[in-house]
């Protein structure tokens, strides 16, 4: 009797010794929840979601804060991939938090801008160079359109544009349902075999 | 069959294999090959497009007003390893102008206008003395120089694709003239009259990527051309150049199914012919080439089939870059009766275009006119019957019915993992549907938005490292100011004690000078 005792309390005393010292060796920092939820959300970090970037909102969201339909920019496609990953009902879009558009990217009337830095202190990403009494300019490769450079213009010289593709990025449209009006014409392909 | 790859690729064309799928379609080539090639006339503008290959327009190179000799540089694409497009002839740049430039889209670009001065005067050419002698990187020089793309419709830069055959290893060089596609007879044509410059260009991009062989594969049913080819060979004293002819099934022009055909070898999925020891050109472009080394002379120029039910006279035409169609069409006897539609390029892999004003563009291979009769009539789409027709005849071996459920649904890892991306858009799996579900167009969708979504990707992944160097960059910055704050709190207080310590002392010095006194 004395013996089992004493056996399953070192088992279980070894066993604990042994998972106190996993937990420690093999300790995961951030979680990984948070980080395949970022990986989903456009990283416009514009803040319409009501959290200060697309990480704290993955945060939220993973701490079962806040649902999984207050991201405007990821639209629809962007909530599917939340309820997909989480094993929830995707949600309408609170309109609340704005509305689906196009892709923009912010434009500064650089006739209008007269240097007074606050676009480029609200950017989430860095996108705006200028300097303090000089002429500010965005690099649009690296612009999220995400707004937040609007408000503290004291000049209203941003203005956000529709990304327009070049003709090279040119994108095939979706085939509309109906007869179809294909260029492509097979019937004059006739098939011998 | 199991040995080494590139050894069995090294066999390439001494026995024939067979790619899966195919189509054998009627080949209305004869109609255009009854003529010999013309040189078209000047037209009165030429309209030269910016935008000739995938990517973005060539940055400008002159400027309205200005004169410019045949074969001067006109743009410049410094991505496409400084691409060029030339001057067509000499003349005056007229205008900078937005056009029609033979785009899928239909959408304009900017095109350079000029007006030909009459003279077709050359600019200074610097052809290579002696390609026997050239270093393989001259010989690349001059290719890239020339502006020369694959002229058999993917106008990739050859320049390129010399560049990783050096790199990789070439063993042998396959020239394509297996021009698959129905009504296109360009290659054929080009390859009766100048067998002589498609085996020196043969040659020289030999030379140029150090390959021991070429085949130029060629069709069963071109008669002539193997007579012609074989004669330019023997001509040439050469051993190393076997013509090899390939059965006529669609697509078997296709650049994987012909190293499949010859090779018995698939190219990997994502992979590329240099992967088995390989490079396949096209034969127009090899005579681009023989013309860019042996005389310096760029691309301005090429052989359209001017065809189909809709023009009177259908024939082939050596048109200069920047014609538009119409002038094509007016000197092929014009539109016949009923000509109702205008397609760039053959009937299953072409496109139609809104209006004759779009120019000749490097990648226009046919202009197809085609009547009412041709066309086949609208009719609507169905729902998907399973046939499984459609995967009989794919040539990559898709199963095009699932790939368009998982595009229409736009679940885009799935399409990826599909293998979308192997999809040669040829057009089988379209021609065959009983249900007449526009297959292609889904596909060709749906490779846009692959490439889409990976860009937004790529987009969201870079504003995600930018957001974050500047979240550390300010934690840094709060950091940095909090401690220079400390510190001088620190000297403050420090300074204050030593105040009180000198005041103290002085104090004390005070008290003993008047206990003295």
């Amino acid at each position: 009797m004395l013996t089992a005792i004493l056996s399953i309390s070192a088992l279980g005393l070894l066993f604990g010794l042994g998972l106190g010292w996993a937990a420690r060796r093999f300790r995961v920092d951030s979680d990984p929840v948070v980080d395949r939820i970022d990986a989903l959300l456009p990283q416009t970090q514009c803040g319409q979601c009501n959290y200060p970037g697309c990480r704290p909102y993955a945060e939220a969201i993973a701490a079962g804060e806040a649902p999984i339909n207050q991201c405007p920019p990821g639209g629809e496609a962007g909530i599917r991939a939340l309820a997909d990953l989480l094993g929830v009902e995707p949600l309408p879009l609170n309109p609340e938090n704005g509305e689906e558009q196009p892709p923009r990217v912010a434009v500064i009337d650089e006739t209008a801008c007269i240097g007074c830095t606050l676009c480029i202190q609200a950017c989430p990403v860095d996108a705006i160079i200028g300097a303090p009494k000089l002429m500010h300019t965005v690099i649009a490769e690296a612009c999220t359109g995400c707004d937040l450079c609007l408000p503290p213009c004291p000049v209203d010289c941003i203005a956000m544009v529709v990304r327009t593709p070049a003709p090279g990025a040119w994108n095939w449209p979706r085939p509309q349902p109906g007869p179809s009006t294909a260029p492509r014409l097979p019937a004059a392909a006739s098939r011998t075999g | 069959m199991h040995g080494d790859p590139i050894e069995q690729a090294k066999q390439a064309g001494r026995r024939l294999h067979s790619f899966p799928g195919g189509l054998r379609l009627r080949h209305n080539k004869r109609i255009s090959c009854e003529l010999p090639v013309e040189r078209a006339a000047l037209p009165p503008r030429l309209f030269v497009p910016l935008l000739q290959h995938s990517g973005r327009e060539a940055d400008l190179l002159v400027a309205v007003g200005q004169r410019v000799l045949k074969g001067d540089p006109l743009g410049r694409l410094d991505e496409a390893g400084g691409l060029c497009v030339h001057a067509p002839t000499s003349g005056t740049v007229s205008a900078i102008a937005r056009h029609e430039i033979s785009h899928p889209s239909g959408m304009e670009g900017r095109c350079i206008v000029i007006k030909p001065d009459g003279l077709d005067q050359w600019t200074k050419l610097q052809p290579i003395a002696d390609w026997r002698q050239a270093d393989p990187a001259a010989l690349r020089q001059a290719i890239r120089r020339a502006g020369i793309v694959g002229l058999g419709g993917a106008v990739f830069p050859t320049s390129v694709k010399v560049r990783e055959a050096q790199e990789r290893g070439i063993h042998t060089l396959i020239l394509n003239g297996a021009e698959c596609e129905p009504y296109i007879s360009c290659d054929e044509m080009l390859m009766r009259e100048q067998p002589d410059s498609i085996v020196l260009g043969a040659r020289i991009l030999q030379r140029a990527v150090g390959a021991g062989r070429t085949v130029i594969a060629i069709e069963d049913q071109m008669g002539a051309v193997h007579q012609a080819l074989q004669a330019a060979v023997d001509q040439a004293g050469v051993t190393d150049i076997d013509i090899v002819r390939v059965t006529t099934i669609y697509p078997e022009g296709g650049e994987k199914q012909l190293i499949q055909v010859l090779t018995g070898l698939e190219v990997p999925s994502g992979g590329r012919p240099t992967d088995l020891g390989l490079l396949c050109q096209n034969v127009a472009t090899a005579t681009a080439v023989a013309r860019a080394v042996t005389r310096g002379k760029p691309l301005v120029e090429r052989i359209v089939t001017v065809t189909g039910s809709g023009v009177r006279r259908p024939r082939n035409l050596l048109a200069a870059i920047g014609t538009p169609i119409s002038n094509l069409v007016d000197q092929c006897g014009g539109y016949a009766e009923g000509a109702a539609r205008l397609v760039l390029g053959g009937p299953m892999m072409g496109y139609a275009l809104a209006s004759d004003a779009n120019p000749v563009i490097k990648a226009a291979n046919c202009i197809l006119v085609l009547t009412d009769d041709d066309i086949r009539p609208a009719q609507p789409e169905l729902p998907c019957i399973r046939c499984g027709e459609c995967a009989r005849v794919c040539p990559a071996l898709l199963q095009p019915q699932q790939l368009v459920w998982t595009v229409r649904a736009g679940l885009w890892d799935e399409t990826g993992e599909a293998g979308l991306a192997d999809c040669i858009e040829c057009g089988c799996c379209d021609f065959v549907c009983p249900s007449h579900i526009p297959l292609v167009e889904w596909f060709r969708f749906g490779k846009s938005e692959l490439r889409r979504v990976e860009r937004e990707r790529g987009r969201a992944e870079q504003a995600r490292h930018r957001y974050e160097a500047r979240e550390a960059r300010l934690a840094a910055q709060k950091q940095e100011r909090r401690s220079r704050l400390e510190a001088k709190k620190r000297a403050l207080t420090e300074e204050g004690q030593k105040q009180q310590r000198i005041a103290a002392a002085v104090e004390r010095v005070r008290k003993r000078k008047e206990g003295e006194s």
